[in-house]
């Protein structure tokens, strides 16, 4: 199966990243960094392998993918939508885009959709306070938004993943 | 092009340059720069006519634009002035972002020829490490991250404590919601945070030191990357800088989301691969820092002025500023202001010149009700105030503080009680936890806040809050905790009526807070056309077409669909009846 050459060539990938790390002080945040770009998540069975590849113990590896809000131990949708609630996005209105969203995909904000879609999340300041209220959706950056603007933005995305279902492009190969 | 440009979308204004300048043949050269600070006006081009001593600068450029302005300006000679937008850079005064958006910042000859790297050669060549110390001391320089410390007196005790290995830091873990300076340098002028870094590095003898980023700023970390290797290539950073016997090298760290590593003791057990949780004070990181060792640990912006102090000397630094705020302070201006960006004015500048003059007024002929900085360690400056002249004293008096920068700007259609209630609810999510007054305390304030916004404030919340955020500020373990109450005790401070007014008469002044707000139909104005019907996303609005609406108040969510769609205004937010 296609998935589990991919799963294996991952595991392949972080024991090489965790051979570059290993002996230097305070690589266990970068490692954790690089694996999560690797994997999309931190689940239990890569973080043991952190844990033994550096030689910590496997509850500072948790202590730490807990603490901060970057690591993550759920999978995340195929697309990852930010609101920014940073003071200047906020002041404009963010809070409705956020709304907006919950209600159009029928999550709640931090949630992903059924179909693994969608993750809805609130995001601190991303810097971009000039175009404010902005929001992300993966990599790519829409500013100044007016709450019209949700429904378009998620069907572009919505369409997308169609296209890609189409071309048998799928989440899992890819 | 920094975020903000390349968000607005400059990558394909940039690439319709180089197309367009190709067809025509044109002998152009096209540098990409960072943040202008102009982030209203963004995307930006410059354009630079060899004779001509001033650019022309067009701001709100397309694709489209900016093909129309190639073949006008650059083929045939003829500026567009319809393009062209207003700079208010001539009215400030720029030391710190003296290089954003003028170089191009992956490339190191750029930095180098306007003066890049020369403090760096007088440190080594020139000064001792006490001498470099005591040029920091006299330029007045304080730390622009916020507590606003003597940042010579702070390499002064790394030096003369005693460690085997001691450590440079840089804090660019900007988690202030509203400013982004730091992203703003990193990402327009790299080399001199390597720069300032290595020269610190001298001063106290460290040959190690980590740029601690946040993972939020890729381009900042690729730019910073960028410049750390050409560095090394050209022998500024590395073994035996420059033929000196002097060796240093840089490390970049990236933060994982956590704002309370911000503080310094937090970011330092960051870097050492551990949760950031703070740890009391003494002994401060500059005698134990960074792995037990003398560490000194500076803000992005405060590294920023140290090449140009030591270049120009400390006299001409000190020259400007209030007595004991010496130079300039970067704020980024947001928020319902006009001219949304990044400014650097002189210390001592009045708020009102900030406001009126750099950021050109309140947008729909509102009125400013109140400045808020210093983000959630900050406060509210109500417009009375609005003549202060901004340094970190003054600021201090009004119950607020400088923080790292960011100025976000209020009409008066904000509730401020909702403002407190924002603020609270980040210090609760961004509390690590580790003492009891912050991770219990904040939590207890949010939800009074909670209660008096959701119209259900009781008399007495004022004065449990007040009780509650003198404890928290007493006996928290960390700056987090210490200033966490400020947006509510600043509130309630200048803004205790309309506190009064949520609780009280169950009235929202300002028109935000939803449980005391509903929407309505003007009968009057209504055309019954049913599009707002039609809109509704949970069905709140009955009716048929040529029959009048009604919008069911239980149903309703106030997402305000209905109101920006309907042709002819029809739709009021009014207080509830």
């Amino acid at each position: 199966m296609t998935q589990c050459l991919c799963q294996s060539k991952k595991l392949e990938k972080l024991h090489e990243i965790i051979a570059v790390h290993k002996g230097k002080a305070g690589t266990l945040i970068p490692v954790m960094h690089e694996a999560q770009d690797l994997f999309g998540h931190l689940p239990l069975d890569v973080q043991s392998m952190i844990a033994e590849g550096l030689e910590v113990p496997l509850a500072d590896v948790y202590a730490v993918a807990t603490f901060y809000s970057k690591f993550t131990l759920q999978p995340k949708g195929v697309y990852s939508i930010q609101v920014c609630l940073g003071t200047a996005c906020y002041v404009k209105g963010a809070q409705a885009l956020l709304d907006k969203l919950a209600e159009l995909l029928h999550i709640k904000v931090g949630e992903t959709t059924e179909d693994g879609l969608f993750t809805l999340e609130a995001t601190r300041c991303i810097g971009a306070c000039g175009l404010a209220p902005v929001m992300t959706v993966n990599d790519e950056v829409y500013g100044r938004l007016s709450v019209e603007q949700i429904d378009d933005i998620v069907h572009k995305y919505m369409e997308m993943a169609w296209k890609d279902e189409e071309h048998g492009d799928t989440s899992e190969s890819r | 092009m920094a975020t903000c440009g390349i968000a607005a979308g400059a990558q394909k204004v940039y690439e319709t340059v180089q197309q367009e300048i190709a067809r025509y043949g044109l002998a152009v050269t096209v540098v990409p720069t960072g943040c202008i600070g102009l982030c209203r006006y963004e995307p930006i081009v410059d354009i630079y006519v060899p004779g001509q001593e001033e650019a022309v600068r067009y701001g709100q450029i397309t694709p489209e634009k900016i093909k129309k302005i190639i073949a006008l300006h650059l083929f045939a000679g003829q500026p567009v002035p319809d393009y062209v937008c207003q700079d208010h850079r001539g009215k400030q005064m720029m030391v710190a972002l003296r290089n954003s958006g003028v170089i191009n910042p992956e490339s190191i000859e750029e930095y180098i020829a306007v003066g890049g790297y020369q403090a760096l050669a007088k440190a080594l060549f020139e000064m001792t490490p006490q001498e470099v110390i005591e040029e920091v001391k006299a330029s007045g320089l304080r730390g622009r991250g916020g507590g606003g410390f003597s940042t010579g007196l702070k390499w002064d005790y790394s030096a003369r404590a005693e460690g085997d290995q001691k450590y440079v830091l840089c804090n660019a873990d900007e988690g202030d919601p509203g400013a982004f300076m730091d992203r703003s340098i990193l990402e327009g002028d790299p080399h001199s945070i390597i720069e300032a870094m290595t020269i610190a590095g001298y001063a106290i003898g460290a040959d190690r030191g980590y740029i601690y980023v946040r993972a939020e700023y890729p381009l900042a970390v690729k730019r910073l990357e960028k410049a750390m290797s050409q560095a090394r290539q050209m022998g500024f950073l590395g073994t035996k800088i420059s033929g000196s016997a002097f060796s240093f090298d840089l490390e970049i760290r990236l933060g994982a989301g956590a704002f309370v590593c911000g503080e310094e003791t937090a970011l330092m057990v960051s870097i050492e691969g551990k949760r950031g949780e703070p740890r009391p004070r003494p002994p401060f990181p500059a005698v134990k820092g960074l792995y037990g060792q003398p560490t000194v640990l500076n803000n992005v912006e405060t590294y920023a002025n140290i090449p140009i102090i030591l270049r120009r000397g400390a006299s001409w630094f000190s020259s400007f500023g209030t007595e004991k705020s010496k130079g300039t302070k970067v704020f980024a201006l947001g928020g319902n202001i006009h001219h949304t960006g990044l400014i650097e004015v002189v210390m001592g500048t009045p708020l009102r010149h900030v406001i009126y003059d750099l950021g050109g007024g309140i947008p729909g002929g509102k009125k400013f009700k109140a400045a808020q900085t210093g983000g959630p360690s900050g406060g509210c400056i109500p417009a009375a105030y609005i003549d202060t002249a901004i340094d970190y004293e003054n600021l201090l008096e009004l119950g607020s503080m400088m923080g790292s920068g960011g100025l976000i700007v209020m009409d008066e259609e904000t509730c401020m009680v909702d403002v407190a209630r924002f603020f609270l609810e980040f210090t609760v999510d961004e509390s690590c936890g580790k003492c009891p007054p912050c991770r219990i305390g904040t939590k207890r304030m949010l939800e009074l806040l909670e209660r008096i916004t959701s119209n259900k404030g009781e008399k007495g919340d004022l004065e449990k809050l007040e009780q509650l955020a003198k404890t928290i500020q007493a006996a928290s373990l960390c700056g987090l905790g210490q200033t966490a109450p400020n947006p509510v005790m600043s509130t309630l401070r200048y803004f205790r009526a309309e506190y009064e007014a949520h609780i009280e008469e169950r009235k929202c002044p300002a028109g935000v807070c939803k449980a005391f707000l509903e929407y309505t139909i003007i009968e009057e104005k209504c055309r019954k056309c049913s599009l707002c019907a039609r809109t509704c996303p949970v069905g709140a609005i009955t009716g048929k077409i040529k029959k009048p609406h009604r919008i069911d108040t239980e149903k309703c969510t106030q997402c305000g669909l209905c109101m920006s769609k309907c042709p002819v205004k029809a739709i009021a937010k009014r207080p509830k009846q």
